[in-house]
């Protein structure tokens, strides 16, 4: 009963507190400036290295 | 040296069943013990045969034979699993299709779960560790890592998908929804499930890209959390080791919360998050443009995993769970919809610019009605679970209703479109053998779910309705009975309803077989102009 009382406590304030900061500190990051380039980038992805592994030449976007 | 230790683990394996299929005290046990007896015994025989054999070189280029395997298997899996759910849906509406000869294990409570697991973990499962293996190797442009291990993966799943389904037949079932299979076979799972995430992790640690793209994320998260509800919601002890039979360790109300939170995050990480991988790689891809914004596709990520563990105590609302369990779980559950909506969004906005695709298109089109339903159900889901709501939707078919417009238009729509890419893409042909029977596909299974879905709404609210309703001195005014028969022309357009989609599938599955045996028709495909 003791621990049990225990674990609710920390996850009533420390655990909840810091589940909160890194959700909301996650969504910051992907918003932080400067991540356009970086996610242009990695958004291009699936059009690399259709057929052979590690071509790092980017294969033109079928329009 | 590896193969030594190969021939005594099978060969130990292969006593051990036998022993075990001596002194089985069960029927389920005793069959399974057979069915590992022979796949070891065949195992030995193969490694022992190539003992000697001079070790290959490894070869070079992505690992397509694997997928190859899955994408046959996703798609035999598919049929026989919409059909079992045809057979128990006109079992539902004339129960003498409960054969007397086939008692007991033709009967509704035995193909039920046959059903479930055949469609959610063999056709669903299937699904995704293809996919999750062709895409894991082509968006970090390396080969699967662990050679052989993806081979593993591919037949020991299968294994247990055969394991689980004779197993429910046979009686052998721990009573758990969707957590079905006897103690043996969870130990079994958990071994192929551990060697899945090495395979994936694996490959993703030798990527040659610099960053990991988000359906990677997805698919990760969904294979690290099944792991982790399976292996708690399985807790048990076995009766006997030379039995089926276990006892679980949780009992009570904890024991129904772990449970739903297992059952629930099983909607969430292998039929949402891991489905949701497929989609952000095979819709851009299809659509031939990126994904619309990849930031939000990040915050839909974030948002979906912090949120939806926590949403399963929505199935215990009115029970001997706290109230305050209950209305956690369901304000998790109305906050999902947003980063649902967001990423429903997010799939539906990459074809701006590409919209025309949808009129020439059928593979696109699919993907969209397999979008939209993902939103419908994820609208419809938070609504149910709203405690008011849940009053008289619980235990009806309405719930039915909502599982199947997710699982028969969500994810059985977004695989259909995955097979039609990767069929001709890993054979090696330009397109589907026949274009307009994908089209044909579509309207099947379109017009299939819409059966199904309203008339499970109107079955269901009735029901409800029906349940709840008394006279003027509070006396119930129906018996159980009495619903039961004024739900009977809905259960038949329900059992129509499969029908389509099950033929939808078939037409599939020939469609398929027609694209690896020939290559495309040379005819120019119904709907699709010359560019």
């Amino acid at each position: 009963m003791e621990n049990t009382s225990l674990l609710s406590q920390l996850a009533d304030n420390w655990m909840l507190l810091a589940m909160f900061t890194l959700f909301i500190g996650a969504i910051l990051w992907a918003l932080r400036p400067g991540s356009r380039d970086v996610h242009k980038e990695t958004a291009s992805i699936p059009f690399r290295n259709e057929d052979h592994p590690g071509s790092s030449e980017i294969e033109e976007l079928q329009q | 040296m590896g193969n030594y230790v190969k021939l005594i683990a099978l060969g130990c394996t292969t006593l051990f069943a036998a022993i075990a299929a001596n002194w089985g005290r069960d029927v389920a046990y005793i069959v399974h013990a057979m069915i590992i007896m022979a796949v070891s015994a065949f195992l030995f025989i193969r490694v022992l045969r190539q003992i000697d054999a001079p070790v290959a070189a490894t070869p070079e280029g992505y690992m397509d034979d694997v997928i190859r395997a899955g994408v046959i298997a996703t798609g035999f899996w598919g049929v026989v699993g919409f059909l079992v759910g045809v057979v128990i849906a006109f079992q539902l509406a004339f129960p003498q299709l409960n054969f007397e000869v086939l008692q007991p294990y033709g009967n509704f409570g035995r193909l039920r779960p046959l059903h479930t697991s055949a469609v959610i973990f063999a056709f669903g499962g299937n699904a995704l560790i293809m996919s999750s293996f062709y895409i894991v190797q082509r968006t970090c442009g390396a080969r699967l890592w662990g050679g052989n291990m993806a081979w593993f993966v591919f037949w020991g799943y299968n294994l247990f998908i055969i394991l689980a389904a004779t197993g429910y037949l046979l009686g052998g079932t721990q009573s758990k929804e969707y957590a079905e299979p006897e103690w043996y076979i969870d130990i079994w799972l958990t071994v192929v499930w551990v060697a899945f995430l090495a395979v994936y992790l694996g490959t993703i640690f030798k990527r040659t890209e610099k960053h990991i793209y988000v359906a990677n994320w997805f698919l990760l998260s969904f294979i690290v959390t099944v792991a982790m509800l399976h292996i708690v919601n399985n807790i048990s002890i076995p009766v006997s080791i030379w039995g089926s039979k276990s006892v679980q360790v949780f009992s009570g109300v904890q024991d129904a919360m772990v449970q739903w939170w297992y059952g629930h995050n099983a909607v969430g990480f292998f039929l949402t998050a891991g489905f949701l991988g497929m989609m952000y790689y095979f819709v851009p891809k299809q659509a031939g443009r990126p994904v619309f914004s990849y930031k939000l596709s990040i915050i839909h990520f974030w948002a979906l995993i912090f949120l939806y563990i926590w949403a399963g105590p929505h199935h215990l609302h009115y029970t001997a769970l706290p109230d305050w369990a209950s209305t956690l779980g369901m304000v998790f559950s109305i906050i999902l919809w947003m980063p649902s909506w967001g990423g429903m969004i997010n799939g539906l906005m990459t074809l701006q610019g590409a919209w025309d695709k949808l009129r020439t298109d059928p593979i696109i089109r699919m993907m969209v009605i397999s979008l939209a339903f993902y939103g419908m159900s994820t609208f419809e889901g938070p609504m149910m679970s709203i405690r008011a709501v849940n009053s008289l939707s619980h235990y009806t078919d309405w719930t039915i209703g909502h599982v199947h417009s997710g699982a028969l238009g969500w994810n059985g729509m977004i695989t259909f479109s995955a097979l039609y890419f990767l069929t001709p893409k890993l054979w090696g042909r330009a397109q589907m053998y026949s274009m307009s029977a994908i089209n044909w596909h579509f309207w099947l299974a379109t017009i299939g779910i819409i059966l199904y879905a309203a008339s499970m709404w109107v079955t269901g609210i009735m029901e409800g309705l029906m349940w709840r309703e008394v006279d003027a001195n509070g006396f119930l005014v129906n018996s159980f009975a009495d619903t039961v028969s004024a739900k009977f022309p809905m259960y038949v357009v329900r059992g129509l309803g499969g029908v389509l989609y099950l033929s939808g599938a078939l037409i599939m599955a020939w469609n398929m077989f027609m694209t690896i045996r020939g290559g495309a028709r040379v005819a120019a495909p119904v709907g699709v102009p010359a560019e």
